[in-house]
């Protein structure tokens, strides 16, 4: 069983650098980042999410639509649990996994195999598991000899199906996304593809953030339309899309 | 009450401890990332280091007019030292910064970033430690059984120096500035503090200031006196001892009430 619960959910970041004093007159300017404030103490506060509620159970594939700067990757963090929610309640039940950045801690001048074992202790894998796994992993990657080669040597979509290969062999109750993961050539493209599949059909809740109709329309059967930091829409897909879309 | 006043910060820094794994890999990746295609790789801070302790030691050991077979070993292993508790300070500011994308991305215990600091440079430690037995073994120096007593004295100085990153990386996360303040604060702690001159060149009414009252002194002596063949004064011991305490009782409510704004900060 896995479940996310936000009852009036805000994050407010402060910004230290900004002069909040010039802000102050136009307090509560709605800008595409969030809405700007000043606190009580003139810091000036990015308003990235604003009383945020709603309930996911297991079987939910939801789609987070919205403009650039709506809210979407801070809504991600809260879900992985990277944030706190400055005001009101967070609950999650279940392992988050999250395939957001799957480069991230990715060393260039390190080898390949290097790579796969800074990578999967990142993702809170044991070396043990990852030292079964690794000629799968490995496999999967396409790399070959180049798995002894520093990563600075790779081509752009070497890296990718690296990355990728290790970052897939999670398979957590609850999956956080940002679009949809397409690497490689033809080919890897549609092994990829299978993977996904099946990472999808073993996690209990899947949130992606996308821009793309039909993968809110194919994958989810659910749409959360974020704008300013707040719900604008939260429906099925179609009728969702058709809202925020325009068709 | 007493209990949320600690508790998510104690989760934290066992979830962490738990992570061993993961602060192992990270801080051997943070040392060999620097030294990637240098042959020497991490022994270039043991060479630097070593040809400066040789130059002061050349220098003040003529300027204070000590013995060398007494100076350079107290030179060799006061700069050795203070090389791992300045740079864990200064890098310890820069703990929860320097970890920003991992921080934002991935669920992961906020305390395994200090722990890496610190075991990055424990490692170089290790690699610096080696001048010691060197100069040893140039001036001639014997080894006794009351260096043992360098054991405890370095995990009491380890455990000291944990809580002061940790507290250091939770303030400089916050207001920046504290990162500067450090550093020009340990260049000058370096010359207060005995690790170029001998305690005992010190007039003795200037001594309870620099000694007495200085904590890096403490911290120093409980691992630089066994080493040297002396026993530290149980002044040393209960200073370091009491500054733990107090230390991480500090540190754990500092790191509660304010780990979950570090992401914010960042």
């Amino acid at each position: 069983m896995a479940s996310i619960d936000f009852t009036n959910v805000t994050a407010e970041f402060p910004i230290y650098n900004a002069n909040g004093r010039s802000l102050k007159k136009r307090l509560m300017q709605v800008a595409t980042g969030g809405t700007l404030s000043a606190d009580d103490r003139g810091h000036v506060v990015v308003r990235a999410l604003e009383g945020l509620s709603f309930s996911l159970k297991d079987g939910e594939r939801v789609g987070l639509l919205g403009h650039n700067g709506a809210g979407k990757s801070t809504l991600l963090r809260l879900l992985s649990g990277v944030f706190v929610p400055t005001s009101g309640v967070a609950e999650i039940h279940g392992e988050v996994g999250s395939l957001i950045d799957i480069s991230l801690g990715i060393d260039h001048e390190a080898t390949g195999r290097e790579n796969i074992y800074y990578r999967a202790a990142l993702l809170g894998i044991k070396k043990s598991e990852i030292e079964k796994r690794f000629e799968e992993i490995v496999e999967f990657s396409e790399l070959g000899d180049f798995i002894d080669m520093p990563i600075r040597t790779y081509s752009s979509g070497m890296h990718l199906r690296l990355a990728f290969s290790v970052s897939t062999i999670i398979s957590p109750e609850i999956l956080l996304m940002d679009e949809w993961l397409a690497v490689g050539d033809e080919n890897f493209k549609h092994k990829a593809q299978e993977r996904m599949t099946d990472i999808l059909n073993s996690t209990k809740i899947l949130v992606v953030a996308t821009h793309s109709r039909e993968l809110v329309l194919n994958t989810c059967n659910r749409a959360i339309w974020l704008e300013h930091g707040k719900i604008r829409m939260d429906g099925d897909p179609e009728s969702v899309s058709a809202a925020y879309f325009g068709f | 009450m007493t209990n949320s006043l600690i508790s998510n910060a104690l989760i934290d820094i066992a979830s962490a401890t738990k992570r061993f794994q993961l602060v192992g890999m990270l801080g051997w990746q943070d040392v060999r990332q620097r030294y990637r295609r240098s042959s020497l790789g991490a022994f270039w801070l043991t060479v630097s280091m070593g040809v400066m302790i040789a130059s002061i030691g050349l220098v003040f050991g003529q300027i204070f007019n000590t013995p060398m077979q007494e100076y350079l070993p107290f030179l060799a292993i006061g700069i050795v030292l203070w090389g791992f508790m300045s740079s864990i300070v200064s890098e310890g500011c820069v703990a929860f910064t320097s970890a920003e994308a991992i921080i934002k991305q991935l669920n992961i215990p906020l305390f395994v970033h200090v722990l890496r600091c610190f075991w990055r440079n424990t490692i170089v430690l290790g690699h610096n430690i080696v001048i010691v037995p060197i100069v040893f073994l140039i001036v001639g120096k014997s080894l006794t059984l009351s260096m043992l007593l360098v054991v405890p004295g370095f995990l009491l100085l380890a455990i000291n120096m944990l809580w002061i990153s940790l507290v250091l990386g939770v303030l400089s996360t916050r207001f920046r500035d504290i990162t500067q303040i450090i550093i020009n604060a340990t260049q000058v702690i370096f010359y207060l503090t005995p690790i170029m001159w001998a305690p005992s060149l010190l007039p003795a009414r200037h001594a309870a200031y620099l000694l007495s009252f200085n904590p890096v002194y403490h911290l120093l002596e409980i691992s630089r006196g066994p080493l040297l063949g002396n026993v530290p004064s149980s002044q040393s011991w209960i200073f370091a001892a009491v500054m733990a305490v107090i230390g991480w009782a500090v540190a754990v409510i500092v790191f509660n009430r304010y780990m979950r704004r570090i992401p914010y900060w960042l």
